[in-house]
């Protein structure tokens, strides 16, 4: 049965459509292996049953092939903590809008992935249940926040999963780990039952092996959800990607964003991706994004700001942790001290104050002129090229504990995914190859990030696809890394 | 820069007691964080409009039907001192 491994969503579920292969057999395979998990990949580990639990019986294209949750979306009956000591013990009585679209196409779930705290971090270091390990070296970080999502598709621990996007955090720990990672348009998805981080900002998506099950899965995801006031869908739906060239396409290489801090190897892969794209027929031209490298500073103003407020209702009276019974304003603060780690804190506190009396204009009020200024920077952009590339991070991953004394290190890993959540579009990670870190190791996998305009899904899928053919990247080879 | 004082005032705002550790800590890392935010000031951003959302979309109404919403009792499931179907707090005035 090692051949489950190596396969795909997609070959999977054709197996089980060709009856090679029962979706029971596919099931307790997956379990085996999450069983296995020496990456502190998951937070909560189904069984048999608990996998089922909800799942239609459907003959769909993606029926029976089980998938990692990041540990962010509500499930009902099942632990949800966002990897925070405040949701410590909570059993949502209601399933994300994502996951019950999952479920409906027949997917079983293997379990719930760690994260950063509330999906806080570049790291996966700030989950209150441990650091998860990158299995292509575990001395190493997956990235974050979705890490651990990342981590057991990378390292054969699940077929596919769910994660979350607020400032790069599938597509960074996506190209940490050698696989894609897809951040949809803001509101191609429902968000209804994804713990709230940065509203305006976060959004669901695929973290897989290849391009073709990230449309496969985001085919399943998209849509209007009457639950979502935000959510609008993707006209048309998704189709499998099938483009071998990129003839009459332009790619958009902002040079000014990549003057410094980038590793020498990442800007080789990145380089060497560049040259594969001119080979399938596709033009290279230097693009300004003028106002992109002031987004780590406009998003720390406003994630934040959003934090601080989705962040109020944990207070100790409705679910999750309470800290003490003294009186009321005692049992807030003491909750909310003890219930929330470092990172979380330092957001609250930086987004409190941004709103606050006498600051909003400075911060708050500027922040979000500097975001349009970027959003209009990318509407420019789009005027002469279909697509903006950069690498997914300037870094491949880094060792555990090397970033986490200084924040403002930790958050430029996220430099080149910030402005491109900011204006809400789509973007994806795909491994562009190995390439040595900084100060010597293993070589380890980097990320290519493809971003289009809004809603232009398939069009970044089709691309992406072609590229991932060219590239020809084994996925295969951290497969071994999830078990002892 | 932000001073020990500001610190605890948005402290007080945010509802966290921090240890007197996590004070100094926090006044140091906000501070530095706040220099780099501070980078802003050089965006000309003169007669700009705020964005606060992306989507496309504005006033999304549906009819206001009445329709069944969660059960009393599974709303309170996960509360830490569920009393006589709400939500039980402490008073909030501390006990003499």
């Amino acid at each position: 049965m090692t051949s489950l491994l190596t396969a795909s969503g997609a070959e999977t579920a054709a197996r089980i459509t060709a009856e090679e292969v029962s979706a029971t057999e596919v099931l307790d395979f997956w379990l085996e292996r999450v069983a296995g998990d020496r990456l502190n990949g998951y937070l909560w580990q189904a069984d048999r049953e608990s996998a089922r639990s909800g799942v239609a019986d459907s003959d769909g294209p993606l029926a029976g092939v089980p998938i990692a949750i990041k540990d962010i979306f509500c499930t009902e009956g099942v632990p949800t903590t966002a990897a925070s000591k405040i949701l410590g013990g909570y059993v949502p009585p209601y399933t994300a809008t994502s996951v019950d679209h999952l479920r409906t196409a027949g997917m079983p779930m293997l379990g719930k992935t760690n994260m950063d705290e509330f999906a806080m971090g570049s790291s996966n270091e700030n989950s209150a249940f441990g650091a998860c390990l990158n299995p292509w070296d575990t001395s190493r970080v997956p990235g974050g926040s979705s890490g651990g999502s990342a981590a057991v598709v990378a390292g054969g621990l699940a077929p596919w999963s769910l994660g979350t996007d607020t400032g790069g955090s599938i597509r960074q720990p996506a190209g940490f780990c050698g696989i894609v990672g897809l951040k949809p348009t803001y509101g191609a998805i429902s968000r209804f039952g994804m713990i709230a981080f940065a509203s305006s900002l976060d959004q669901c998506g695929p973290l897989t092996r290849d391009v073709t099950d990230a449309a496969l899965l985001l085919s399943a995801l998209q849509g209007r959800d009457e639950m979502d006031s935000t959510s609008v869908g993707i006209e048309g739906g998704i189709e499998t990607p099938t483009a071998e060239r990129l003839d009459g396409l332009t790619f958009g290489v902002p040079r000014d964003l990549m003057r410094e801090g980038i590793e020498a190897g990442v800007l080789a892969r990145f380089e060497d991706t560049l040259l594969r794209i001119a080979d399938l027929g596709g033009e290279i031209v230097d693009i300004e994004l003028p106002h992109a490298e002031h987004a780590i500073s406009a998003y720390y103003v406003l994630a934040p700001a959003e934090a601080s407020t989705n962040l109020s209702r944990y207070d100790g009276v409705r679910y999750g942790l309470r800290a003490s019974d003294e009186d009321l304003l005692s049992m807030y603060e003491v909750t909310r001290e003890e219930g929330f780690g470092p990172e979380v804190k330092r957001r609250i506190m930086l987004g409190t104050y941004a709103l606050s009396s006498g600051y909003y204009d400075a911060y708050y009020g500027r922040a979000q002129r500097v975001r349009t200024r970027i959003v209009e920077d990318f509407d420019t952009a789009f005027d002469r090229v279909d697509f903006v590339v950069t690498p997914t991070s300037p870094t491949v991953a880094f060792k555990l504990g090397e970033k986490t004394a200084d924040p403002w290190s930790m958050y430029l890993s996220d430099i080149f995914t910030v402005p491109i959540s900011l204006a809400g579009l789509p973007a994806i990670s795909i491994p562009a190859g190995l390439a040595e870190p900084e100060g010597g190791g293993p070589d380890l996998p980097v990320g290519f990030q493809i971003a289009a305009p809004a809603f232009a899904e398939q069009k970044l899928l089709e691309a992406s696809y072609a590229l991932e053919q060219a590239i020809g990247f084994d996925g295969t080879l951290a497969l071994e890394g999830g078990v002892e | 820069m932000i001073e020990r004082e500001q610190v605890l005032h948005v402290a007080r705002l945010s509802r966290l007691r921090l240890s007197e550790e996590e004070i100094d800590t926090l006044t140091g890392e906000l501070s530095s964080v706040l220099d780099h935010v501070d980078k802003l000031a050089e965006v000309d951003i003169e007669g700009v409009e705020p964005t606060s959302h992306v989507v496309p979309l504005e006033n999304v109404l549906r009819d206001d039907e009445p329709r069944p919403s969660l059960d009393r009792e599974v709303a309170l499931s996960q509360a830490p001192d569920p009393h006589d179907g709400a939500f039980r707090v402490p008073s909030p005035q501390a006990e003499a």
